[in-house]
């Protein structure tokens, strides 16, 4: 291991735990989707999620701001318990941002009112003060210039970039991603992970799920392997890619590195 | 592997593909079959002008007595219009005062043309709006700034025509919306309450509804306290229109994605700003066409309260030509009524297709 792993670590294990996620269960109707789930993520720490399709990775981010409610076990996010009370909602959904696979970016509004509106709406931020951070982070994407664009007009890579601004924009303590590039060309995937990679070393505390290895390897503190609503093995990267321990991992490995 | 070392010159298109010529060839005479159809329409629509010219324009009478009308040989009687014209658009308003209705609907025209207007939008065109309504209650029952008070059992022909609709209109849309967003709500009282409201108003015929209205609403007040024709009229409009519009919204709703909901959920948006700033505006976007069809159902079902007894452009044309030497010439009293409605139901046609197309320019979806 390299100094520079082991004083990341050290540093991690000193951080507080941001989000706790313990004995969690979920079903859709008869369908058991998370089986006990337990994952502890620190500040500042970065996690990449990754399994086969239908596994639960989008389920078990989506509950952390609770766009899916569980049913049982509990979920504690920056010191405040998800449960039905929607105040707690509300202060949790300020401070976890989400980028979606599909952008969905509010199509009707501009670039700029895109990323204004939940300071303005949610944080009661004046409109101006509003605008000076949307600029402030759309230049940190890259396309302060598009602006004043519609979502329409632009690329899929503009369009992602604008939603994790847009995100951005409410100072948010962790960033929750879903599959960011899947739905991207692939000569766009790179303008998206880089904005990532920047956002991570400003020391964000993010989880993602992706299927992008390369990112996982160069970017993750962890990698999270999840199988059939169950985390089957988690690891630092170097350990997760080159001495996997269970055999579905293998096969999941085996699976995607062939391509 | 080939390779193009010289390119092709470029060349006008062959003649018979561009002209006047061209185009009857593409579009009238491509076929054997649409060769026939074209030549039969063009005989129908031939026959139909001969029919009609002559009859609406040429041998027409513009003006003068029923006697002039019935002379042999006489086409239509226009005359009729001019001689009726007063009592067709104000109905048994005060004579003297017609120009009060009068001037009102002139400024209603003024600011419909107004709000045509892309570059007049804003907060002094709602303003203008508001205004609107006191002017017209003013201008309509008077009693102040020295203007005679005229009881609204006497308002009639287009203003009473043209009120109805606007406020059955203005005051259905946010009722609408609102049952809508109730109908997919997840609190089974509220929805069950808007479901019920929504499937019983639709399931019944407009003028039952407005039969119940004239005889139930009175009902609902104290006793002593009497709801007039007009405003029972206007209440069984509004939420007979609202059961529609409400309908038409769920529409708009239902074809947002999941996607945007979400993202909204996410960025902390409660859920009636959510509703107000992401969604209502998508989706009503999206149902302009359908809304404007209602509207304009609406506005012509606005003769329906002849059942009632009041005075709207229709009934009042239909009493105006009741008149005995008249009589007989309620075709082009009726010609002349149509078109007035076909006037205001075009327009409307017209501006929805503009806004959809504006609209749609500004996001270039
Ligand atoms: N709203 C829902 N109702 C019923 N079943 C659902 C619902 N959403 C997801 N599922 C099911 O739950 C399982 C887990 O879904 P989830 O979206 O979390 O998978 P995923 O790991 O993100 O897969 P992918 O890589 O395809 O995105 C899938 O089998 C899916 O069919
Ligand atoms: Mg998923």
């Amino acid at each position: 291991m390299t100094p520079q792993r082991q004083a990341r670590r050290e540093q991690l294990a000193a951080a507080p735990i941001n989000i706790e996620v313990s004995h969690v269960h979920k079903w859709y109707g008869e369908f058991h989707v998370l089986r006990d789930v337990n994952l502890a993520v620190s500040k500042g720490e970065r996690i990449v999620i990754c399994g086969p399709s239908g596994s639960g990775k989008s389920t078990l981010i989506r509950c952390i701001n609770r766009l899916e409610e569980h049913q049982k076990g509990n979920i504690i996010v920056d010191g405040t318990e998800l449960t039905n009370d929607v105040k707690n909602i509300e202060v949790i959904r300020r401070e976890v941002g989400m980028v979606f696979q599909s952008f969905n970016l509010f199509p009707h509004l501009t670039v700029l009112e895109n990323c204004t509106l939940a300071p303005i709406w949610v944080k009661k931020l004046p409109k101006k003060e509003a605008e000076a951070i949307a600029m402030k982070y759309l230049e940190r994407v890259r396309i302060p210039d598009q602006a004043l664009k519609y979502p329409g007009q632009l690329s899929g890579g503009q369009q992602q970039r604008v939603a994790i601004a847009r995100s951005l924009c409410m100072s948010p303590k962790i960033m929750l991603f879903d599959e960011p590039t899947s739905a991207l060309d692939p000569e766009m995937v790179k303008e998206v992970l880089d904005v990532m990679i920047s956002l991570a070393e400003d020391g964000m505390t993010m989880l993602c799920v992706t299927h992008e290895m390369g990112f996982a390897k160069s970017v993750a503190d962890r990698v999270i392997f999840m199988d059939r609503g169950e985390i089957i093995e988690q690891n630092v990267p170097d350990e997760f890619f080159n001495n996997p321990q269970s055999e579905r991992t293998k096969l999941f490995l085996s699976q995607i590195l062939n391509h | 592997m080939t390779v193009q070392t010289t390119s092709a010159p470029i060349e006008k298109p062959p003649v018979t593909e561009v002209g006047a010529i061209g185009w009857l060839r593409a579009n009238l005479f491509n076929s054997k079959s649409n060769s026939v159809l074209t030549i039969v329409c063009f005989a129908f629509i031939v026959y139909v002008i001969q029919a009609v010219v002559p009859w609406a324009f040429l041998n027409a009478v513009w003006t003068g007595t029923p006697k002039d009308c019935q002379a042999p040989g006489a086409g239509a009687c226009w005359a009729v219009i001019g001689e009726k014209n007063r009592f067709t658009l104000f109905g048994r308003y005060t004579y003297d005062e017609q120009w009060r209705p009068a001037l009102a609907i002139g400024l209603f025209l003024l600011l419909v043309g107004a709000s045509c207007i892309r570059r007049l939008w804003g907060k002094a065109l709602i303003w203008a709006w508001v205004g609107q309504v006191f002017m017209w209650a003013i201008l309509m029952w008077g009693g102040v700034l020295g203007l005679t008070f005229v009881n609204h059992e006497q308002w009639g022909g287009l203003p009473l025509t043209l009120m109805m609709s606007v406020v059955a209109i203005v005051v259905a849309y946010p009722i609408g919306i609102v049952l809508a967003l109730g109908r997919r709500s997840d609190m089974p009282a509220a929805r069950g309450l808007c479901v019920a409201y929504i499937e019983l108003i639709r399931g019944v015929p407009l003028i039952s509804v407005l039969f119940m209205a004239s005889v139930m609403i009175p009902l609902f007040f104290p006793e002593g306290v009497s709801v007039d024709k007009l405003l029972r009229a206007q209440i069984g409009f509004t939420l007979f229109l609202s059961a529609y519009l409400a309908e038409v919204v769920r529409a708009g709703l239902q074809a947002i994605p999941k996607g945007q909901y979400e993202a909204a959920d996410a960025l902390g948006l409660g859920y009636w700003a959510k509703m107000r700033l992401i969604v209502l505006p998508q989706a009503l976007r999206l149902v302009i066409p359908p809304m404007v069809n209602s509207f304009i159902s609406t506005f012509k079902d606005t003769s329906l309260v002849i059942i009632i007894g009041l005075v709207d452009l229709l009934n009042a044309g239909k009493i105006a030509v009741n008149d005995p030497p008249w009589r007989s010439f309620y075709v082009e009293m009726y010609i002349y009524i149509a078109l007035i409605y076909f006037a205001f139901c075009f327009t409307m046609s017209k501006f929805s297709q503009r806004l959809e197309r504006d609209l749609s320019k500004a996001t270039s979806r």
